[in-house]
């Protein structure tokens, strides 16, 4: 069957059941409710004055009922320094654990190591908002027997409370916690700042372990995650690499490409209606969306506009504009560099918020749906818009979707930054590979040679002209590239499918075809 | 072509971004910076081992390549070096915009560079008044001969200073503040202006300090220099807003030129804006602010 932007969706997936082709960004909302019942969240109890504390990590699994076929979930707030979702699956696989389907919120290179459990079953299945390094390419060349899912950040939190993620194990790494499970990543040695990832697993996981490398005395707070759904407490030498977790003071780039890139983009939003007074605000902690904070800041004290609040990943430039007075407050689900954690701890307008408020379409209004702004990447776009944030110019997985289809959705106004081309590799073309967020949802789109505005929006355009900026039409410019680089070939592939892309409200937008083999 | 207004001019030359001629990513993104003017560089930027590598390069980008909205110059390597000549051969038959001369001194050397052009144009059957020449004012002596430069051929439709080899050539210690070069600006720009022709300002070199790049460029825009040359792209949007009128500078030339025309179809040549007198080097300056500010004088 075919989805709404005409992409070829099988019915049904062998282990994973019937898929619902992708049908529009914000038809499956309209209604007021979700058409998938939730799954109730565990039902515990608790002794008074039992100790959860295990000595090893491995004891607190060998507690959790360890068996084959069973979910593990956990954060990515470690970003590339986590030490802990590697070394479970280790001892996962030395207990003789197969058929396991890991679903952790997004997954770095600091994964790389777990590729042999992909190839040896004890992992044959993942649910994952990001997937890069050598499990993308194994995962590209169809190392699993499963598809990967793709899910967005929101989506997630939807997976969960549809069962469609089944937890039957969180392993939750947090930088202080003490003895009853109270956790946060905002203190201690490894400090990380939000767990705003984490906070559903700890609700519906069967079984919740807290891993710390800084037990404190109880209680721990400010409690991200709570004594009430934690079952068993390790404490660690090391959670990981605090100088991968923490990845330093964001600096905004000196490539001139991404300043340009930013510096246009910046002209584009104030020059649109959503610059205004109280306007809200999301960007990356990539090169040229950060940057594109550099000079909205810049502009925001040049014409004394003052934001209402900051949402999504945070950076410390993103608390230095709170610091300012520029914004009132940051609502933060996810904290980009060391210098965020301290914010988080001692500012009351710094507030750490779960996924599901972040961005879960399903249910009184998630905080995206509030966005002005948002400012956003791309691996690859077409000329209807669509854009790829997961598979690389060769077909393997190599991105996230992350938020990007979550505040693309919710935002008045979307803007994606990106060169025309890469090296030789066209960005702007006439068809992505992979389609994670839906051109309807992007309004306009940033680069070196011009801006693109979506034709969904002609007020928009017009704006841009009348601020002399160079708009022109996505074709054009997309043939404009074409006469640079050459046309490129298609990658090849073979009809299997590694990897389904879920939209955020649960139907599939995309999938992910198996690499030929050279 | 001398007293050309900025009008009759294809391009704006505020900022006039080097590219090193053998760095293939550089040419390719050049024109994307919003310089004025891009200057393909054959000489300094290119290693010796490097000199045949970027010459094909630059004639390969020069083909191929879309400039659109930029000035397109190349700085050919100088005529005693061997590499000089060949550049030329290669170059001239292209007719970029305009061709950048280093370390020119004297009127005797610059013309015998002049007539090699004229007879590579003529054996490929070119006129011989499209592509421009700018001559690079590099030393001492070439300071002194600079208003003879300026006006030894229609072709020559620019001035440059080199700053870095000016310094060298005057053995000047290293300083910031530009004072060993103050005078041979100043002479430059008076010869420029004397043959009315445009003239450029040397690079500025340490990229990372954006106000320092800021301050010295509203100094050389108020000697009276039309642009600067630029090493890093970062640099372009500095020097092109410093070369900007402002909104208010803007809004005063539109009142300056409306009084102006108001007042000339009543015979009256000087006349108050705002409480002071104008009279017609103020128009010509509120002309020449409307100019930068790409406004049609015919729309006001």
């Amino acid at each position: 069957m075919k989805n709404a932007l005409g992409i070829e969706i099988p019915e049904y997936i062998e282990g994973m059941g019937a898929l619902e082709p992708y049908k529009g960004a914000w038809e499956k909302l309209q209604k007021g409710w979700m058409d998938e019942t939730t799954v109730p969240p565990p039902n515990k109890a608790k002794m008074p004055h039992a100790s959860k504390m295990c000595e090893t990590l491995k004891d607190a699994i060998l507690k959790a009922d360890p068996h084959d076929g069973m979910t593990v979930s956990f954060h990515h707030h470690l970003r590339s320094g986590d030490g802990i979702l590697v070394e479970a699956i280790k001892i996962l696989a030395e207990l003789g654990i197969k058929d396991i389907t890991l679903a952790s919120s997004s997954l770095t290179s600091a994964h790389d190591p777990i590729l042999p459990y992909l190839k040896d079953g004890t992992i044959t299945g993942i649910w994952s908002s990001g997937i890069r390094g050598e499990l993308g390419k194994a995962i590209a060349e169809g190392v699993l027997p499963k598809p990967v899912v793709i899910h967005s950040h929101g989506g997630r939190v939807r997976d969960v409370h549809t069962g469609r993620i089944r937890i039957d194990l969180a392993i939750l790494a947090a930088s202080a916690a003490d003895c009853e499970g109270n956790a946060t990543g905002s203190h201690g040695p490894s400090a990380f700042g939000s767990m705003g990832y984490a906070a559903i697993d700890s609700w519906y996981a069967k079984q919740v372990v807290v891993v710390t490398d800084n037990l404190v005395d109880y209680p721990c707070v400010p409690p991200s995650i709570r004594q009430n759904y934690v079952d068993y407490v390790v404490k660690v030498d090391s959670i990981g690499d605090p100088t991968k977790i923490a990845s330093g003071t964001t600096r905004i780039t000196k490539s001139p490409m991404d300043l340009q890139i930013a510096r246009l983009a910046a002209k584009a939003i104030i020059a649109s209606d959503s610059f205004k007074q109280g306007f809200s605000f999301q960007v990356g902690a990539g090169g040229a969306s950060l940057a594109v904070a550099k000079f909205i800041r810049e502009a925001m004290k040049e014409k004394e506009v003052k934001g209402s609040f900051l949402l999504g990943g945070v950076t410390s430039y993103c608390v230095d504009m709170l610091n300012e007075g520029l914004f009132n407050s940051i609502f933060d689900v996810q904290s980009f560099d060391a210098a965020v954690s301290s914010s988080l701890l001692n500012n009351a307008y710094h507030i750490e918020i779960p996924a599901g408020l972040y961005a879960n379409p399903f249910n009184c209004g998630c905080m995206t749906n509030k966005l002005d702004i948002v400012v956003l990447g791309a691996l690859e776009v077409d000329t209807d818009f669509n854009v790829n944030v997961i598979t690389g110019s060769e077909g393997a997985v190599r991105g996230a979707s992350g938020g990007h289809s979550d505040t693309a959705s919710g935002a008045n106004l979307t803007v994606v930054v990106c060169p025309s081309f890469r090296g030789r590799i066209p960005i702007v073309k006439k068809q992505v590979h992979t389609v994670v967020t839906p051109g309807e949802t992007i309004d306009v789109v940033v680069t070196e040679r011009g801006i693109c505005v979506n034709p969904r929006r002609p007020e928009l355009r017009k704006s841009l002209e009348e601020a002399g900026l160079p708009v022109k039409d996505i074709e054009v410019l997309a043939e404009e590239v074409e006469k640079i680089t050459g046309k490129s070939k298609d990658i090849e592939c073979e009809d299997r499918i590694v990897g389904l892309v879920e939209y955020r409200d649960g139907t599939i937008i995309d999938v992910i075809r198996q690499v030929k083999q050279l | 072509m001398g007293n050309m207004s900025q009008h009759e001019r294809k391009f704006k030359r505020r900022s006039m971004l080097y590219i090193p001629g053998n760095n293939p990513g550089m040419l390719q993104q050049g024109a994307v910076y919003g310089a004025d003017g891009v200057l393909l560089d054959l000489e300094d930027a290119v290693a010796l081992n490097q000199k045949d590598a970027a010459r094909i390069l630059v004639r390969h980008m020069l083909q191929n390549l879309d400039y659109s909205g930029c000035e397109v110059t190349v700085r050919i390597n100088h005529l005693d070096t061997p590499f000089g000549r060949k550049d030329l051969e290669e170059m001239v038959p292209l007719q970029p915009d305009a061709l950048r001369l280093p370390k020119v001194e004297t009127v005797e050397s610059l013309q015998e560079t002049l007539k090699i052009i004229e007879q590579i144009e003529d054996e490929h059957g070119l006129p011989h008044d499209q592509m421009k020449v700018h001559a690079m004012i590099e030393t001492a002596l070439g300071v002194q001969n600079v208003y003879e430069i300026a006006g030894c051929s229609p072709r020559i439709d620019a001035i440059s200073i080199g700053g870095q080899d000016l310094a060298a050539d005057m053995q000047l210690v290293k300083s910031n503040d530009g004072i060993g070069i103050d005078y041979a600006r100043k002479q430059i720009v008076m010869a420029a202006k004397a043959r009315r022709i445009d003239v450029f300002d040397t690079v500025y070199v340490d990229v990372d300090d954006e106000e320092g790049l800021r301050d010295v460029t509203e100094y050389i825009k108020k000697l009276g220099f039309t642009g600067k040359a630029v090493i890093n792209p970062r640099q372009v949007e500095i020097v092109n807003s410093v070369f900007t009128p402002t909104e208010a500078e803007i809004r005063k030339a539109v009142r300056v030129y409306k009084a102006f025309e108001r007042n000339k179809k009543e015979g009256i040549g000087v006349f108050a804006v705002d409480g002071k007198m104008v009279d017609a080097p103020v128009v010509q300056r509120a002309i020449r602010v409307l100019e930068m500010a790409d406004i049609e004088l015919d729309t006001l």
